[in-house]
C-alpha cells in the first residue's frame, strides 16, 4: 500500500470508480415498521471502493437504509423489508443467504463506540475467532496487529493490548470498533454516524481513516455533518421523508445539485 | 431592539422589582418534610431490627456454652460385662447398665451415703440422661477402657445448666423450683473443685434431635438444609437461567408468552405453603417419593425459587446494553454466540445475586416443609437426600414449641446460626457482584 505514491493511489481509485462497478445494488427497497412505512422504493447503488455518504434530516430513513444492507433490521421484530438488495449479484434477502455470513462480508460501525467490555486484543480478535479466520495464535496476533494498524490505533494500543477496550478515550474506542470491523476482512463497511459522539480532533482522525480504508473496502457512511460528507465521500445520497431525493458525485452534490430540496438542505434552509 | 434593551436596563437598574413569590420557602419546606419522613421511616425500621436482634442474641448467646461435669468414671467390668461375654457377643456393650457408672461416680465425688436413695437420685439427676449414650460411645470406641477409671466430660442436666448460667430464679420457693437447694450446694461444690465447667457447646452444631435439650443440636437439621440447598441450586439455576434466556431472547412476543410472563410473576407471589401442598400432591402422593425426605423438600423449594431466579435473570439480561448485542451481531456472531459470549457474562452478576437471594429465601422457608412431613424428630444424620431429615427453620419451629428454659435458649441459638448462614450467603452475593461487575 505504501509502495505507491498517494497520487498514484488516488488515480488508480478514480479509475476504478470510473469503471462503475457496483458492489451493492438496492432496487425498490421499502421498509415498514409495523404499519408505518419508513422507506419508499429506494433505488440506490453502492460503488466498489468508494465512500458513499447518506445525508438528510433526522428520520429521513438513511440509517434504516444502511441497516438494510447488512440486515441489522432483522433484529427488530416489527420491521419488514421489501424490494431487492444484492451484494455482488447475490440477493441478500434470499432465504438461502445466511445472515451470519452476510454480516461477515458487510461489517458495521455504530454511532456510539461500543467496544466489548474485554481487552483491546479480545475486541479485535473476537470476529476472526468466531469465523475461524486464524489457525493459530501467531496468525491471530498478526490479524490483530494489521487491523489495529489499519484503524490507526496500533501505536497507541500496542503496549496495552490486554487492557480493557472500555478504558480508551471515545475517539480511540471508535477506532477500536473500526479495527474490530476490519479484522473480519469484510467487503463493505457500514458506518452509522461514526463521529457524532466524538470531538473534532477524534473526528478528524476517523475521517482520515475512512479515506485510507477506501483502498480496501467499500464504505457507506451515514452522517449529519454536511462538511463530513463533503470531506470523506465520493458519492452522496440525499434522503428526505423516506425517499431518495438525489444521488450524485459529492462534488456535484455540494456545488450544483439537481434537486432543489438538496440545494435547500445543503444551504441549511431546512433540516 | 432599543425597546428591549431599555426595558431590560430599567428592570435591572431601575426601581427594585416587586417581590415575586415563586414559592421558594414552600418548596424547601416540602423537601425538609420529605427528608424527615424518610429518616423516621429508617429509624423505625432500625428500631425493630435492633429489637429483633437484641431479643434473639440476648436469649441465644448462652446456647453456645454448655455446662459439663467431668467425672472420673470407673468402667467396672462387673457392671458393664459381668459374664465376660463381650468378645463373643459385642451387643452386651450396647445394653450395659451405664447409668450405674454415673451414679457411682456422683456418689464418690459428692461423698453421699449410697444407702440414702433420695439423695443419690438427686445427685444423679444433675447429670443428663444422655450420659448413658456418651459412656456407651466411649466404651464402644475403645473397649480397653473397661476396668480402668477415666475422666469423662458429661453433659449437665438442662436445669443444672440453666441454673449454672443464672437463668433460674432462686427467689422462687424451693418446692416450685426445678432445682433444689441441695443440688445448688452441690453445684457450688463441684464448681469450686473444677469438676463443673462451662465449655463451648459443640453439641449444638453436631447433635440431632433429642428430648433432652442439653443433648439436642442443629447438626442433623443443618445437613438436611444443606442437601436441600444443593438440590435447589443444581436444579433451579440451570432451569431458571435457560427459561429466562429463552423467554427474553428467543421467544416470540405474543399472547402466549405474555401469559407465561404474567404467570411467572404471579408464581413469585404465591404463598409458600401452597407450594408445599403441590409437592405433597405431586412428589409424594403421585410420584411416590418418600415422606420427609430432603429430596422432596429440595424439589418443592426449587419450584418456589424458580420464579425469583427467572425474574432476576430476565431483569439482568434486559439490563445489558443493546449496543453490545448490536456490536456482536454486526460482526457476524450468531444469536447464540451473541448471548453466550457477551450478554450472559455481563448479566452474570445479576443472575448470581438473584440466585443467592432465591436460595437464601428457600433456606429460611418452613411452611412447605411442614406439609411434606419434614417436621420430624430426626436423631441420626441422613445418609442421602432420600432418607428422613429435617431442616434448620423446622428445627427452630419444633424447639419453639418446647417449654424448657434450655430449649428457649437453643431456639434463639439456632436462629443465630440460621441468620449467620443467611448473612454469609448474602455477603457471598455482594462479593460475587463486586467481583464480576463490569463497566461499559
Amino acid at each position: 500500500m505504501n509502495m505507491m505514491s498517494e497520487a498514484a493511489v488516488e488515480k488508480a481509485l478514480d479509475k476504478k470508480m470510473n469503471d462503475v462497478s457496483f458492489k451493492m445494488i438496492g432496487k425498490d427497497v421499502s421498509v415498514y415498521y409495523g404499519a408505518k412505512r419508513a422507506l419508499f422504493d429506494v433505488n440506490l447503488n453502492v460503488r466498489q471502493n468508494t465512500v458513499t455518504a447518506l445525508i438528510g434530516p433526522s428520520g429521513c430513513g438513511k440509517s434504516t437504509f444502511l441497516r438494510c444492507l447488512n440486515r441489522m433490521n432483522d433484529t427488530i421484530d416489527s420491521c419488514r423489508v421489501t424490494g431487492k438488495i444484492t451484494l455482488d449479484d447475490g440477493d441478500i434477502y434470499d432465504p438461502s443467504i445466511d445472515v451470519v455470513e452476510l454480516r461477515a462480508r458487510v461489517g458495521m460501525v455504530f454511532q456510539k463506540p461500543n467496544p466489548f467490555p474485554k481487552s483491546i486484543y479480545e475486541n479485535v480478535a473476537y470476529g476472526p475467532r468466531i469465523h475461524g479466520l486464524a489457525r493459530n495464535k501467531a496468525e491471530m496476533d498478526q490479524i490483530v496487529e494489521t487491523s489495529l494498524q489499519r484503524a490507526g490505533l496500533w501505536n497507541e494500543a500496542k503496549d496495552r493490548l490486554q487492557e480493557p477496550g472500555t478504558g480508551l478515550s471515545g475517539g480511540q474506542q471508535q477506532r477500536l470498533c473500526i479495527a474490530r470491523a476490519v479484522a473480519v476482512s469484510p467487503e463493505v463497511i457500514l458506518m452509522d454516524e461514526p463521529c457524532s459522539a466524538l470531538d473534532p480532533i477524534a473526528t478528524a482522525k476517523v475521517e482520515e481513516l475512512i479515506h485510507e480504508l477506501r483502498a480496501n473496502f467499500t464504505i457507506v457512511i451515514v452522517t449529519h455533518s454536511m462538511q463530513q460528507a463533503a470531506r470523506v465521500s465520493q458519492r452522496t445520497a440525499m434522503f428526505h421523508l423516506g425517499n431518495l431525493v438525489e444521488e450524485n458525485d459529492t462534488d456535484k452534490m455540494f456545488t450544483n445539485p439537481d434537486d432543489q430540496r438538496t440545494q435547500d438542505y445543503i444551504m441549511g434552509r431546512f433540516g | 431592539m432599543t425597546d428591549i434593551s431599555s426595558s431590560v436596563s430599567s428592570g435591572i437598574a431601575g426601581a427594585p422589582r416587586a417581590y415575586r413569590d415563586i414559592g421558594i420557602k414552600r418548596r424547601y419546606a416540602a423537601e425538609r418534610r420529605f427528608r424527615i419522613y424518610g429518616i423516621s421511616a429508617i429509624l423505625i425500621g432500625l428500631f425493630f431490627l435492633f429489637t429483633l436482634l437484641w431479643t434473639v442474641f440476648s436469649n441465644g448467646y448462652t446456647a453456645f456454652v454448655q455446662t459439663t461435669i467431668t467425672l472420673p468414671i470407673e468402667f467396672s467390668e462387673q457392671t458393664i460385662d459381668p459374664d465376660a461375654e463381650r468378645t463373643t457377643d459385642p451387643s452386651v456393650l450396647l445394653s450395659a447398665n451405664y447409668p450405674v457408672l454415673v451414679r457411682n461416680a456422683m456418689i464418690k465425688i459428692l461423698n453421699i451415703d449410697p444407702a440414702n436413695r433420695a439423695l443419690v437420685k438427686r445427685a444423679t439427676d444433675m447429670i443428663s440422661p444422655s450420659a448413658r449414650i456418651q459412656l456407651r460411645d466411649v466404651v464402644m470406641a475403645d473397649p480397653s477402657v473397661i476396668g480402668k477409671t477415666v475422666n469423662v466430660a458429661l453433659l449437665a442436666e438442662a436445669n443444672v445448666d440453666s441454673a449454672n448460667k443464672g437463668q433460674v430464679d432462686l427467689t422462687v420457693d424451693e418446692a416450685r423450683r426445678k432445682i433444689n437447694n441441695q443440688q445448688l450446694t452441690w453445684m457450688d461444690q463441684l464448681r469450686e473443685s473444677g469438676v463443673m465447667t462451662k465449655e463451648f457447646n459443640s453439641g449444638l452444631f453436631t447433635s440431632g434431635a433429642s428430648s433432652r435439650p442439653e443433648a439436642s443440636g442443629v447438626g442433623v437439621a443443618a445437613l438436611g438444609s444443606l442437601y436441600m440447598m444443593l438440590i435447589v441450586v443444581v436444579l433451579s439455576l440451570p432451569i431458571g437461567v435457560a427459561a429466562s434466556i429463552y423467554l427474553e431472547e428467543f421467544a416470540p412476543k405474543n399472547r402466549f408468552t405474555d401469559l407465561i410472563e404474567v404467570n411467572i410473576n404471579n408464581l413469585a407471589a404465591v404463598p409458600s405453603i401452597v407450594f408445599g401442598l403441590l409437592g405433597l400432591a405431586i412428589f409424594i402422593n403421585f410420584a411416590g417419593m418418600p415422606r420427609s425426605a430432603a429430596l422432596v423438600g429440595g424439589l418443592v423449594l426449587t419450584l418456589m425459587t424458580l420464579p425469583t431466579i427467572i425474574i432476576a435473570t430476565r431483569a439482568a439480561l434486559k439490563a445489558v446494553p443493546p449496543s453490545i448485542r448490536a456490536a456482536a451481531l454486526g460482526l457476524g456472531a450468531s444469536k447464540m454466540q451473541t448471548i453466550f459470549h457477551h450478554v450472559l457474562p455481563l448479566a452474570a452478576p445479576g443472575i448470581l445475586t438473584g440466585t443467592i437471594i432465591g436460595v437464601a429465601q428457600a433456606l429460611g422457608e418452613t411452611a412447605p416443609l411442614i406439609l411434606i412431613g419434614m417436621v420430624a424428630f430426626v436423631v441420626d444424620y441422613p445418609g442421602s437426600p432420600m432418607e428422613p431429615s429435617t431442616a434448620l427453620p423446622v428445627q427452630i419451629y419444633m424447639w419453639a414449641n418446647e417449654a424448657e428454659r434450655a430449649f428457649v435458649e437453643r431456639t434463639s441459638g439456632a436462629i443465630i446460626i440460621l441468620l449467620a448462614f443467611l448473612i454469609v450467603m448474602n455477603l457471598g452475593a455482594i462479593l460475587l457482584r463486586r467481583r464480576f461487575e463490569r463497566r461499559w
